[in-house]
């Protein structure tokens, strides 16, 4: 009876040392469910008192609902187009012509859905950073190597080196790499970081696709091929993550600006995120059954 | 039911209505001050992005029946808000709050919609705690 009862404490307390404490943790504010969905209200006092995690930024982050809503609908976040010269960005000659040849869906110069030429109506990737200017929500893994962020829009993924490697050399049409090495543009581009301090990670970005293939924002801002992006990933508290970003694109803006600087909360890691996505038929199918209509003269 | 029959009424809610300009298809397509309001039977309920998408067919006092069309937000942003796939079935009657397009063809932003049930939706009640507009 006695090593019975043995067996029953020891197993009780091997339990108790391998359950997952922080998933159990960040889901005990919301009831048990097999399929959570994100929660539109939450806030950062609902895990605001417990120790932020050292180096870890890992978690889901929503930034698409309420005061911290991540969707920057009419441009990025801290500029968005509403026609105000504060709001103007500051282009380069080459930058505004590039701007004034875009139609967008969005912001003070919108134009009906039929004259648009947004490359992400035609479903082309949104590539970087537009990424993080529209729906932000992201899924963030890391380990030792890199830091992995799943994006909601569309399922994509992005992978930001923190392994020490430098951030690559920026040439016409692509990169230099290993001190010689061409690679070619990529949506998402190159991304290395280090840690600032212990709670913040900054991140640099070149390579990025030419400004015929991507935007920066919905307002039709441009962005070029030499654009480098830092990105500054700060964890405020447990459960809050401010995301800021700066562009640097010497082509078509005749200095830094920061674009954006927002709050994302974090979700039960439980959520099994709904996309959203660009299916060509799907926008054929609007277009036939509403577009074409709700724009026309 | 004689609301059935007709498009009930057009409330025009002008000023009052003081949210943020709805992004897609803002001022350039939508009177987004205005709000009408219209009881039909549903014909297509089309949930997919970028938009999902009501069909309801709206029978006039003069008897002529109108399929109006509208668009809600992207399956992920209105699942939260009580929105499913098989929400409506061909036949439903639902009452509908749109803004309507400048262009007079029928068609809006759905704003609201009330079930035969009594059971009442809000797309849009996402924003009540927001700055800013839905990218779309």
């Amino acid at each position: 009876m006695l090593n019975r009862l043995l067996v029953v404490f020891v197993a009780l307390l091997c339990a108790a040392f391998t359950f997952p404490v922080n998933s159990l943790a960040q889901t005990s504010s919301s009831p048990a469910q097999d399929w959570p969905d994100t929660n539109p209200t939450r806030t950062t006092t609902q895990n605001g008192e417990r120790a932020v995690p050292v180096r870890d930024i890992s978690g889901l982050w929503s930034g698409l609902w309420g005061a911290r809503l991540g969707n920057q609908a009419k441009g990025v976040q801290l500029h968005p187009n509403d026609g105000t010269p504060a709001n103007q960005p500051p282009y380069t000659p080459l930058g505004l012509q590039l701007f004034k040849t875009h139609k967008p869906l969005e912001g003070y110069d919108e134009v009906p859905p039929a004259e648009n030429n947004d490359p992400r109506v035609r479903c082309e990737p949104l590539g970087f950073p537009r990424m993080n200017h529209y729906n932000l929500g992201v899924r963030i893994y890391q380990d030792e190597f890199n830091v992995a962020m799943l994006y909601q829009y569309d399922y994509r993924w992005r992978i930001i080196w923190t392994d020490g490697r430098s951030l690559p050399e920026v040439l016409d049409g692509g990169v230099e790499v290993n001190g010689g090495d061409y690679r070619e543009q990529r949506w998402y581009g190159y991304s290395v970081a280090e840690w600032v301090d212990d709670y913040t990670l900054e991140v640099q970005t070149v390579g990025a696709m030419p400004d015929d293939r991507v935007w920066l924002d919905n307002a039709g801002r441009p962005i070029s091929d030499h654009v480098k992006v830092t990105e500054t990933l700060k964890r405020l508290d447990y459960d809050t993550l401010e995301w800021s970003e700066t562009i640097e694109d010497p082509k078509l803006y005749t200095r830094p600006w920061q674009t954006m600087k927002l709050q994302l909360a974090l979700q039960d890691p439980r959520v099994d995120v709904l996309t959203r996505y660009c299916s060509p038929r799907e926008v054929e199918i609007y277009n036939e059954m509403f577009g074409d209509s709700a724009s026309a003269p | 039911m004689r609301n059935r029959l007709a498009m009930v009424f057009a409330v025009v809610l002008g000023l009052s209505v003081s949210a943020p300009l709805f992004a897609h298809h803002g001022g350039t397509t939508l009177y987004t001050d205005r709000t009408v309001r219209l009881e039909g039977s549903v014909k297509i309920w089309y949930w997919a992005n970028p938009h999902v998408l009501l069909t309801i067919t709206v029978t006039g006092d003069d008897g002529q029946a109108v399929d109006w069309v509208f668009e809600l937000q992207a399956p992920n942003t209105i699942h939260p808000l009580g929105f499913r796939k098989n929400l409506l079935e061909p036949g439903d009657e639902v009452t509908v709050d749109l803004q309507p397009t400048k262009n007079g063809n029928p068609n809006g932003r759905l704003t609201r919609l009330v079930l035969a049930d009594g059971t009442e939706l809000d797309p849009q009640s996402f924003r009540s705690g927001g700055s800013g507009d839905e990218a779309q």
